[in-house]
């Protein structure tokens, strides 16, 4: 056992240095993008919130234009959300800059690493007898796998590897925090998270981090990419290669509303097991406070999302300060604020 | 027909401009008005309170207010609340005195039942209910309306393409009108050409989603007043009988009786902890604690085992295992050899090693008033300073340690006087650190006598007790219920597309020219791909019939 506990760290810093080499290399990535000539460039001169559209289908591009021909806003013209139209789909498509080499490699290395970190998580948990969630570090340790995994999951369906740099500095960064400034040994559990709802309601928070970070990443890129549309200044020049802020913007929203269906039901198991272990189902503990704040939060944003004026920059802020209360909740709340919650191991 | 939105729903905006485009919509639109721009003459009181209530349904308004929750509830995560920590707020009062006073007026203190707290949430769902009720109705006949005319121009729309088919209008036509009934749509012919829905459970959801935030609300409110809440301490061997005089502390609802609790009796025999050390630290660690009791009800006994996530159920309430210590039993004589005080006294674990504190009156069969202070340590080591220390929570040595007072101990003045506190006020010290005796030391079995020839106090068994709360809520169900169709209906409206196909064939020399188009209402990512796959079919049904 105890052996087992070493291998998971060992895992932990092997896996932490494969995901710095994987940053580096998504982050050269982004560079190399910025010296390549832009394709999208010369279309987004041209764009309007419809223009993603020319890259499908003929059809349906002779369509589009038509309909930007004709000026009125039309429901084609407000929500350009098919994928398949935002060119998301076709790496030739409106993000014109292939795979280049460094993005093959760092993805290649992101799941060396994410393979190192899921044998850590796992051999934490064979280690303890348990699941490798009833602490502090070993919730930041679960939670980073999955937002990882979720990432390497979503490149399967989308090609989101301009998220890398960002996913993988998080992951690395927490990982850093996690196990230099919250490291416990394995310990027994406590009488009151003895319950099978520690490996349901746990796991679901773990898996809405993972979704809320990817979407906040979205946001954050949807953020830049529609400075970048609006000011005619050079900057960052990787930007011009990411899809249209109004993609961003809608790939955010379907990676949020996942986040936020696995929050809710978060919230609803966390209730039914406070009712078990502690007699009352919702009692403004500190922490059910800001698991209601978040939910709060993520409602208002799918809310703007519905909301004339409020789509755009303005949800992207909300989805972004909704993934900070994330944040927020698990460091800020679980050190310094009492509440029932106190499980941190610290 | 459209789901109904708020005028600033960005569905309504598309709307209107669909609208005014679709000279077939055009004839319906008022059947919604609330969702096309009307311009409006100069408004009277009716037309004022129109627009109050039509600022409160709009969706900023409901955004406003979602935010301004999310905000409002954070001053009660900084500051301790009197629902959850009542300690911390007197701990609060005493390190900071006025800024106490202050947040104590704003209701800091309280705040998820302060009044600006209610008001946002209350504003919320009345901002809420106001767009639901005519957003239900017009969905109930939306489900019994046929999908709406064809528009005009097609090649306006979301994943417009047309085919040429070598097959008549009507074969065309009743081809498509298979595929897109396979496809669960609704299909309404309209001259040559099919107007097509699907996803009206998305709305439903949507409804569902938001009534059942209402329903949490209303149980809260109403089934909350009828439930209770008590606490009580039994020691093992000591039977705790359902009823309102037997409680340590009880909270009642707004609607609770005395008849509503359910009689029935619990007798604890045995408390069993668990415990581990912690080989980093060296500290005692609990693993598990068990308490097996009895249960009584109707003459009937049954043995029940009680844990801290394990709940029991009996008649109506549910019994929760909240702490547990221990209970010396002490027996106090007078001077001439009388028992005045024979009972197991509850003491209080102050550390992890279960280092409790116990309090003792005797008001009477002694010469004095007698109160006493003391200290168990259940596993008991003399540190180098001389004072007491317990190493392990398990009665490995146990002592008891008094410092006992004479005097009057304000028993008889009729005033309530909490069991588990002494007000040495006024009292004599005649045993203790500031007394003329050194405190009393025993162990189990061991008997000391007091000062001054005033009795004997012997420490004669120990018995540990536990503390259960007793919980009537009947909001628990309803609560339940709702919150799984929030859930439920959460799902279905965001994964689960609303969208419209339309399908319009055209005679042509040599077949039919057939153009398809598609339009969404709310976030529809795969609508394209969903125009185009029934284009495919429809070919390939199409296809077989050019060959017979």
């Amino acid at each position: 056992m105890e052996n087992l506990v070493a291998y998971s760290l060992v895992a932990v810093y092997s896996a932490m240095g494969v995901y710095t080499i994987a940053f580096i290399l998504f982050t050269l990535d982004l560079a190399k993008r910025s010296a390549a000539p832009s394709a999208a460039d010369a279309a987004e001169a041209a764009r309007t919130e419809a223009a993603p559209v020319l890259n499908a289908s003929s059809a349906s591009a002779a369509g589009a234009v038509r309909a930007a021909a004709g000026g009125a806003a039309t429901a084609t013209a407000v929500r350009p959300t098919s994928s398949r139209a935002s060119g998301l789909d076709t790496p030739g498509g409106a993000a014109p800059v292939g795979a280049t080499r460094f993005q093959r490699a760092a993805v290649a290395l992101a799941a060396l690493g994410w393979l190192l970190h899921l044998g850590a998580v796992l051999t934490r948990g064979i280690a303890a007898e348990r699941v490798p969630w009833a602490n502090m570090f070993e919730f930041g340790l679960t939670a980073t796998a999955m937002g990882m995994g979720t990432f390497l999951g979503a490149l399967l369906w989308k090609d989101v590897r301009y998220l890398g740099a960002y996913i993988s500095g998080f992951t690395l960064l927490s990982l850093g925090i996690v196990t230099t400034n919250f490291y416990v040994d394995v310990v027994p559990t406590p009488p009151p998270l003895q319950s099978s709802w520690l490996v349901i309601h746990v796991l679901v928070a773990t898996l809405a981090t993972g979704f809320f970070a990817i979407g906040a990443g979205l946001s954050i890129m949807q953020l830049i990419r529609s400075r970048a549309a609006a000011s005619k200044a050079e900057g960052l020049r990787f930007v011009h290669t990411l899809p249209g802020a109004s993609a961003l913007e809608s790939l955010a929203y379907r990676v949020n509303v996942v986040g936020f269906v696995f929050w809710t039901f978060t919230l609803i198991a966390g209730a039914i097991w406070a009712e078990r272990a502690w007699g009352r189902y919702w009692g403004w503990d500190t922490k059910e406070v800001w698991t209601f704040i978040i939910w709060t939060l993520f409602a208002g944003y799918i809310h703007a999302r519905a909301t004339r004026g409020w789509r755009g920059d303005r949800s992207a802020w909300l989805a972004i300060i909704g993934f900070s209360a994330v944040i927020f909740n698990y460091t800020v709340v679980n050190l310094f604020f009492k509440g029932l919650h106190s499980y941190s191991g610290l | 027909m459209e789901p109904l939105r708020p005028s600033d729903h960005i569905d309504a905006e598309a709307l209107a401009a669909e609208r005014a485009e679709s000279s077939a919509e055009r004839e319906r639109s008022g059947e919604a008005s609330a969702a096309s721009a009307i311009a409006q003459p100069a408004l009277g009181v009716v037309g004022w309170l129109r627009f109050a209530w039509r600022q409160l349904t709009s969706m900023r308004t409901a955004l406003v207010l979602l935010l301004l929750l999310a905000v409002a509830a954070i001053p009660g995560s900084l500051v301790p609340q009197r629902s959850a920590d009542p300690n911390g707020v007197v701990q609060y009062r005493r390190n900071n005195p006025e800024l106490y006073d202050v947040l104590n007026t704003l209701q800091v203190f309280d705040t998820y039942t302060s009044v600006w707290f209610s008001a946002i949430y209350l504003l919320l769902f009345v901002s809420l209910i106001g767009c639901i009720i005519p957003r239900t109705v017009h969905h109930a006949r939306a489900l019994r309306a046929a999908p709406p005319k064809t528009p005009a121009r097609l090649n306006r729309l979301v994943g417009y393409r047309a085919t040429d088919a070598p097959a008549d209008v009507e074969t065309a036509l009743e081809a498509a009108r298979a595929e897109l009934r396979r496809r669960r749509y609704r299909v309404e012919r309209y001259g040559d050409s099919l107007s097509a829905e699907r996803g009206y459970l998305r709305e439903t959801g949507n409804l569902v989603f938001h009534m059942a935030l209402v329903g949490v609300l209303a149980t809260i409110g109403f089934a909350g007043g009828f439930g209770y809440n008590g606490q009580k301490v039994i020691v093992e061997g000591q039977t705790f009988v359902n009823q309102l005089g037997t409680y340590d502390s009880f909270n009642p609802g707004r609607f609770f009786d005395d008849v509503r609790l359910d009689p029935y009796g619990l007798r604890l025999d045995e408390f069993d902890p668990e415990y581990g050390i912690d080989r980093t630290t060296g500290q005692a660690q609990p693993l598990d604690f068990t308490a097996t009791l009895t249960e009584v009800t109707g003459g009937v006994e049954r043995e029940r085992q009680l844990k801290v996530n394990e709940p029991l159920s009996i008649a109506g309430t549910t019994v929760y295992l909240l702490g547990n210590g221990f209970a010396p039993v002490i027996t106090i004589r007078n001077g001439d050899g009388q028992v005045v005080f024979d009972e197991p006294v509850p003491y209080l674990p102050q550390d992890a090693n279960l280092t409790s504190l116990g309090i003792i009156k005797v008001p009477q069969g002694l010469d004095e008033q007698l109160g006493m202070i003391g200290f168990l340590y259940p596993s008991a080591i003399q540190l180098d300073s001389g004072a007491l220390s317990s190493v392990f929570p398990e009665p490995d040595q146990p002592v008891l340690t008094f410092n006992a007072f004479t005097g009057d101990l304000g028993l008889d003045d009729g005033v309530s006087r909490n069991a588990y506190a002494l007000d040495t006020d006024g009292l004599t010290p005649i045993a203790g650190r500031d007394a003329p005796a050194e405190p009393l030391v025993l162990g189990l079995g061991q008997t000391v006598s007091l000062p001054d020839g005033l009795g004997t106090v012997e420490f004669r068994d120990l018995r540990r007790f536990v503390s259960i709360e007793i919980h009537h809520d009947p909001t628990q169900t309803g609560v339940l219920i709702f919150s799984l169709l929030v859930l439920g209906g959460l799902i279905v409206s965001l994964f689960v597309p609303r969208r419209r196909l339309w399908v319009v064939a055209t005679s042509t020399a040599d077949g039919v020219r057939l153009e398809y188009a598609g339009l969404a209402r709310g976030d529809d990512p795969g609508l394209e791909q969903a125009v185009a796959d029934l284009a495919d079919a429809h070919s390939q049904r199409l296809a077989p019939t050019l060959e017979t």
